[in-house]
């Protein structure tokens, strides 16, 4: 019952078109996307990188991605709340607390689930791939480029789940973020607020309009994958 | 004048020798046959002439050049002057008009004199209805004849084929070896094509080779090689005593 009345709220509340709610959506996809975006633009020509040239002690690099790729997000948040704090190595930067901190938590966790999916993207077909693209006379970058187009839709499932993975990601940006209204609340902070505040309608009626978001981004990166096929 | 010159050239694959050739010209214009049971080196010897592979000893000039001596751009020149079809063709994601197109688009050949090229090829290979099918379609028979489109389309000096025709009806097959021909007949284009088919080598090759566990037995004139061949080897594999 608690779940179909938040279901409703969730209506009422996109429809009352609250400021404080739609600054906290604004917000949380601003973080995620530039996070995600960040991620990408590194992550996938690394992954592909990766995937064509085979250099020595790419095991450990792979076995690392890989280990990284489930690394908990209170870890990442605490090692980017202790290089951005006042006494850390990068705390003259002044970002501690701030939506550039969140973006900086969520690519650290990003980053390797998109350039890991990537590279085993890449590296299922790339041989044949590479090999066509160069009896074709392709240069060195243009088989670069044909091996990321063919790999397509394993970079975009990669992709998908990096964003997956910050959506929903609640540790880290509490840590570097604070959770301030109006400042750095993003949807799953305010989720944890709510709830431990005893406001289960509400938690429930903002975890749906989140679900909703990642429906959305999730369908426009079908789209860009290249369609339905 | 010779395409291909080859001079005591070793290939190993983990130690293991797959080929050995110690000396072999490939002259311009003609039609060779690359034959020789599995294993026999064929299809190391094609991706060493396509410059896919180096050879682990000797040299293996291309229009007269060692391309492991060159630079990237002047290697990728020479390799631009020739093209391969596997046995086994990828093609790329999309229809069968942007396969086709890839090597001239990656040569930087304008749109419409692309497209006039693309339609030109797609008509040899009998695949001028299917320029805008998507790849997934098609038949193992249309996706070896677009493969061979998209080869042909570069008009290069020399067409590298792996078994271009293996498990095709008679259909495709005798499309493909009269696309084959022509371009050989009309261009000029030197074609090399390593086959199992001891038929289809009488019917293309002017010349013809024969491997065995990666060394060259023998080459020369076709005629010659089926009607007398020097190597007893050679006789069992086209009589067909050669059981591998």
């Amino acid at each position: 019952m608690e779940i179909l009345l938040g279901i409703r709220d969730a209506l009422f509340l996109i429809l009352s078109f609250d400021p404080e709610l739609y600054g906290i959506i604004t917000l949380s996809v601003a973080v995620s996307g530039v996070a995600v975006g960040t991620a990408a633009v590194v992550g996938v020509p690394l992954g592909t990188l990766i995937a064509l040239h085979p250099f020595p002690g790419r095991r450990v690099v792979e076995t690392l991605l890989y280990t990284f790729m489930g690394l908990p997000p209170v870890v990442a948040g605490l090692v980017i709340f202790l290089l951005l704090s006042r006494a850390g190595p990068l705390g003259f930067l002044d970002l501690l607390f701030t939506p550039a901190a969140m973006v900086l938590a969520q690519v650290v966790l990003a980053l390797p689930i998109i350039t890991g999916l990537t590279m085993v993207a890449v590296s299922t077909e790339h041989v044949r791939v590479r090999e066509t693209a160069m009896t074709l006379g392709a240069g060195p970058g243009q088989v670069f480029w044909t091996v990321m187009r063919e790999a397509r839709r394993g970079i975009a499932g990669a992709v998908t789940a990096g964003l997956g993975r910050v959506m929903a990601e609640v540790g880290a940006v509490m840590l570097v973020g604070g959770n301030i209204a109006g400042h750095t609340r993003v949807m799953t902070t305010a989720i944890v607020l709510e709830t431990q505040r005893g406001n289960f309608r509400l938690a429930i009626a903002l975890g749906t309009i989140l679900l909703v978001l990642a429906f959305i981004a999730n369908l426009l990166l079908h789209r860009l994958q290249g369609g339905a096929r | 004048m010779n395409v291909f010159e080859l001079e005591g050239v070793t290939r190993a694959y983990d130690s293991r020798p797959v080929l050995a050739v110690e000396g072999l010209e490939i002259r311009e214009g003609l039609r060779y046959a690359v034959m020789g049971p599995s294993g026999a080196g064929k299809t190391t010897l094609l991706r060493l002439l396509n410059l896919l592979e180096r050879p682990d000893s000797g040299q293996v000039r291309a229009f007269g050049r060692d391309p492991w001596c060159l630079g990237r751009t002047e290697r990728l020149a020479l390799r631009r002057r020739m093209t391969m079809v596997f046995q086994r063709p990828h093609l790329f994601e999309g229809t069968v008009e942007e396969n086709v197109a890839y090597g001239l688009m990656v040569r930087g050949v304008p749109w419409p004199r692309r497209r006039e090229r693309v339609r030109a090829a797609l008509a040899r290979v009998g695949l001028e209805d299917m320029a805008r099918a998507h790849v997934g379609g098609l038949s193992g028979g249309e996706a070896q004849r677009a493969a061979l489109a998209r080869a042909m389309v570069l008009d290069p000096e020399v067409l590298l084929l792996d078994e271009p025709t293996a498990n095709l009806d008679p259909a495709n097959v005798s499309l493909i070896e009269r696309a084959v021909l022509e371009l050989n007949e009309e261009r000029g284009t030197t074609v090399i094509m390593v086959t199992h088919n001891v038929f289809q080598a009488k019917r293309l090759a002017l010349r013809a080779l024969f491997l065995h566990r990666g060394t060259l037995i023998e080459e020369g004139p076709a005629a010659e090689v089926f009607s007398s061949p020097r190597s007893p080897l050679t006789r069992d594999f086209i009589e067909g005593r050669m059981v591998y």
